[in-house]
C-alpha cells in the first residue's frame, strides 16, 4: 500500500507537465525504469548496472520506435540485430576466444530483462541466437567452435534451435527425425514443428535420433542453410510476435558431414536440456522486462487518465491492482535471478529454479500485461490517442506473452519439475 | 600529437526522474532517485574519445567531484573509452553547496597538475543548468574557450571550434591549450560495448583530496528556498476585444 502511494504521489507532482509532454514520458519511461520499488536495478554490482543502461538505452533507441513496424511488417530486424550484436549481444555466455562476451547467466538475464522493453519478439528470438551459440561453444570442439560461433557472435550469421516436432513437444525424447550414418555424412529425414527464426537462419541445430529410442538414442547436429534436401515450411501466421518468424523446417534425405556432430552420439538430449535450462531463465527475463513496462505504462496511464471526475489513480481498487502487479514482478524478478545464479554456479537445484522461473514468471508477467492491456484500453476507443501508437503496441506485443508461456517447453518444464 | 584531454563529467538525477521537493524545502529528493552521466557529459566524453580514436589526443582523462557514488559516473565514462580516471573527494555539506566556481578551481588545479592541453565539458549541468563552469575554468587558466560547441576540429595546434550562438554559427579559430562546452550538436554518444565495460573494471580512477590540489571548496552563497514552479492556472474566455484590453489593463500587464 504505502509502496503505491509512493509510485503515485511521485508522478502526481509532476502531472503538470503530462498533459504537454505524453510522447516523452511514453518513450522515456521505458528508457531507464524510474520508480524506486521496482527498479531493476536494485541489488545489481556497478558492472550489472552499466550493461543494463546499455541494453536499455539499445532497446529504447534502437528497437521500441521500430517495434510496431516489424511486428505489423513481419521483418526480421536484421540490422537492428546485428547494431546489438557489435555491442556484444550476439553471443553473451559464449566464450571471449570465439567472439562472446563470456558473461555470466546473471548478466545475460538482466540484460535480456533490459532488451525486452524494446521488443520483447526480437528479444526472445536474440535469446534462442544465443542459446545456440552456447551450445556449439561449449559442446563443440575447436573446429566447430572456430567455424560458426564468430559469426553468430557478430550475428553475421543467425541460429535456429530445433526440437521440437509435430509428435513430440513436452514429449521431446520420443522425437522421430533420423540421422543414419552412410559413409561421412548422416543422412536426415523428418520435420521440426514452430522453429523460430526457421527459414531467414543460416546455422540450424538439430536434435536427432541416431540410436536406439528413448533419450539416449539423439544426438545433436549443425546444418548449415543451403544444404540440399533442407527445406522450409509456411511461414506461420501469429497473433503478435511477428518479427521473428516461425516455419517448419523439413529434412528429405538431407546430408550433414559428420564433422557437424556436437558431441557424441547419443548425448544430443542432454545438450539439448542443458541449453533449454538457459533458455528457460533468458525467456522468463524477457517476459520480465515486458512486465516491466507494462507495470510503468499503466501506472502512468493512472495518473493522466479521468474517469468519474477523479484520475484513475485515486481510485483505491487500482491501486491496489498496481500494488499487486508490482509485487509480481519484483517476486518474478528475483526468482529469475536466482535461477540464474543457480545455473551459472552449477548447484543441484539449478534445473528445478530454471523450469519454475520459466512457469511461475511468464504466468506473473502475463497476467500483469493483460491487466495494463485492460487499463489501457480507453487508448484504444479514444480516436485521438491512436495518433500515439507506441503505448498500445506495445502492450499488445507483451501481451502475446502466450507465445512466452508456450515457448521454451511449459509441458517439459513440468515434468522436469515432476522429477524432482 | 601527444595532447592530454580532460574530461569533466557529472553525476546529476536522471533526467527521465519526475523532480520532487523536499519537504522543508531546502532542495530536491536525491536518496533513492535514479542518478545517471549529465547528458552533455556524455556528449563531452564521446568528443574526446573521437578525437583519441582520430589519434589527435594521446590520452582522455575524465574528472568528477564528489561522493563514493561518482565513480559510477566515473566507470561510464571509462566504459565509453577514457583512459583513466581522477575521483575528486568532496562529501556532505561541501558537497550539497559544491557551485561551479569551485568545480572551475579545481579542474584548474588539476590541468596544472596533469599537464593537460585541452579541457572539454558539457555546457551546462541538467540539475543547476548554471552555463558557468567551462567558462570560469578558462578564466582562471586564463585559457582560450569555445563554449556552445558543435564541432571541433584540431588543425596543428589551433582548435577550430563552431559555435551554436542566438544569431545562428560561429566559427572561432582558438589557440591550444583551451576549454571547449559542449553542446547538444556536437556528436551521438556511443553505446558502451560489453567487453569494454568489462575493460573499464581494470582501469584506474586515482582519489584526490581538494585540499591536495589548494582548493577552497566552501561556498559563498547560500540556498534560501526551493520551490516548485507554480501551478498552471486556467485562463479566462472574453468575448470581445475591448474586454480583453480591460482585462489585460487589471492585470497590469499593460
Amino acid at each position: 500500500m504505502a509502496a503505491t502511494r509512493a509510485l503515485v504521489r511521485g508522478v502526481r507532482l509532476g502531472s503538470y507537465s503530462i498533459g504537454r509532454s505524453r510522447s516523452l514520458i511514453f518513450n522515456s519511461v521505458q528508457r531507464r525504469g524510474i520508480a524506486a520499488c521496482v527498479d531493476p536495478s536494485i541489488g545489481l554490482t556497478d558492472e550489472q548496472k552499466e550493461f543494463q543502461k546499455v541494453a536499455f538505452d539499445f532497446a529504447a533507441n534502437e528497437m521500441a520506435p521500430h517495434m510496431a513496424e516489424w511486428d505489423q511488417k513481419e521483418m526480421f530486424p536484421v540490422e537492428a540485430m546485428r547494431k546489438a550484436a557489435q555491442l556484444g549481444f550476439g553471443g553473451i555466455y559464449v566464450n571471449p576466444d570465439v567472439g562472446g562476451s563470456g558473461l555470466s547467466r546473471l548478466d545475460t538475464s538482466i540484460i535480456f530483462e533490459a532488451l525486452s522493453t524494446g521488443c520483447v519478439s526480437t528479444t526472445a528470438y536474440i535469446s534462442i541466437h544465443n542459446m545456440c551459440a552456447w551450445m556449439i561453444d561449449t559442446f563443440g570442439n575447436n573446429e566447430q567452435r572456430e567455424k560458426f560461433c564468430p559469426d553468430l557472435c557478430s550475428m553475421q550469421k543467425f541460429a535456429s534451435y530445433c526440437l521440437t516436432e509435430p509428435g513430440s513437444g513436452s514429449d521431446a525424447a520420443s522425437l522421430l527425425t533420423s540421422a543414419k550414418l552412410q559413409g561421412d555424412h548422416y543422412i536426415l529425414n523428418g520435420t521440426k514443428a514452430f522453429i523460430s527464426g526457421g527459414g531467414d537462419t543460416d546455422v540450424y541445430v538439430v536434435m536427432c535420433r541416431t540410436g536406439g529410442k528413448g533419450p539416449k538414442g539423439i544426438s545433436c547436429l549443425v546444418v548449415e542453410k543451403g544444404t540440399p534436401g533442407l527445406s522450409f515450411g509456411k511461414k506461420e501466421k501469429k497473433v503478435g510476435w511477428n518479427s521473428q518468424p516461425t516455419r517448419a523446417v523439413i529434412f528429405e534425405d538431407c546430408a550433414v558431414p559428420v564433422t557437424n556432430l556436437l558431441g557424441a552420439e547419443g548425448e544430443g538430449f542432454n545438450i539439448a536440456m542443458k541449453g533449454l535450462n538457459g533458455g528457460r531463465i533468458n525467456i522468463a527475463s524477457c517476459s520480465l522486462g515486458a512486465a516491466h513496462a507494462s507495470v510503468l505504462l499503466a501506472r502512468d496511464h493512472m495518473c493522466v487518465r479521468k474517469q468519474f471526475g477523479e484520475t484513475l489513480s485515486n481510485s483505491q481498487f487500482l491501486q491496489f491492482k498496481l500494488a499487486e502487479m508490482a509485487t509480481k514482478l519484483v517476486a518474478s524478478r528475483l526468482l529469475v535471478r536466482q535461477a540464474a545464479v543457480a545455473l551459472q554456479e552449477g548447484r543441484p537445484d539449478a534445473v528445478s529454479l530454471c523450469s519454475m522461473a520459466k512457469l511461475f514468471v511468464t504466468d506473473e508477467c502475463f497476467s500483469v500485461s493483460v491487466y495494463t492491456l485492460i487499463l489501457l484500453k480507453s487508448l484504444v476507443t479514444n480516436p485521438c490517442c491512436l495518433c500515439h501508437p507506441c503505448p498500445i503496441f506495445r502492450c499488445q506485443n507483451y501481451c502475446f506473452l502466450p507465445s512466452i508461456k508456450l515457448s521454451g517447453g511449459r509441458g517439459a518444464a513440468f515434468c522436469s519439475l515432476c522429477h524432482e | 600529437m601527444s595532447a592530454r584531454v580532460l574530461v569533466g563529467v557529472k553525476r546529476v538525477i536522471d533526467y527521465a526522474v519526475k523532480i520532487r521537493v523536499k519537504p522543508d524545502h531546502t532542495g530536491v529528493v536525491t536518496d533513492g532517485v535514479k542518478h545517471s552521466m549529465n547528458p552533455f557529459c556524455e556528449i563531452a566524453v564521446e568528443e574526446a574519445v573521437k578525437l583519441k580514436e582520430k589519434k589527435l589526443v594521446k590520452e582522455v582523462v575524465a574528472v568528477s567531484c564528489g561522493p563514493q557514488q561518482v565513480q559510477e559516473t566515473i566507470r561510464t565514462a571509462l566504459a565509453m573509452g577514457a583512459d583513466r580516471g581522477i575521483h575528486v573527494e568532496v562529501s556532505g555539506k561541501d558537497y550539497e553547496t559544491l557551485g561551479p566556481l569551485q568545480v572551475s578551481k579545481i579542474l584548474a588545479a588539476l590541468a596544472k597538475k596533469e599537464q593537460a592541453d585541452l579541457i572539454i565539458l558539457g555546457k551546462q549541468a541538467i540539475d543547476d543548468d548554471c552555463n558557468q563552469t567551462g567558462q570560469m575554468t578558462a578564466a582562471l587558466l586564463d585559457w582560450p574557450q569555445g563554449t556552445f560547441a558543435s564541432e571541433v576540429n584540431i588543425e596543428a595546434d589551433k582548435l577550430k571550434v563552431v559555435r551554436e550562438v542566438d544569431g545562428g554559427l560561429e566559427t572561432i579559430k582558438i589557440k591550444l591549450p583551451a576549454v571547449v562546452t559542449a553542446d547538444l550538436r556536437l556528436n551521438t554518444p556511443r553505446y558502451a560495448t560489453l567487453p569494454n565495460i568489462m575493460k573499464a573494471k581494470k582501469k584506474k580512477i586515482a582519489n584526490v583530496k581538494p585540499a591536495d590540489l589548494g582548493v577552497d571548496v566552501s561556498s559563498r552563497l547560500e540556498v534560501l528556498k526551493v520551490d516548485e514552479p507554480p501551478q498552471r492556472q486556467g485562463g479566462v474566455k472574453v468575448e470581445t476585444v475591448n474586454d480583453l484590453v480591460r482585462k489585460l489593463k487589471e492585470a497590469g500587464r499593460i
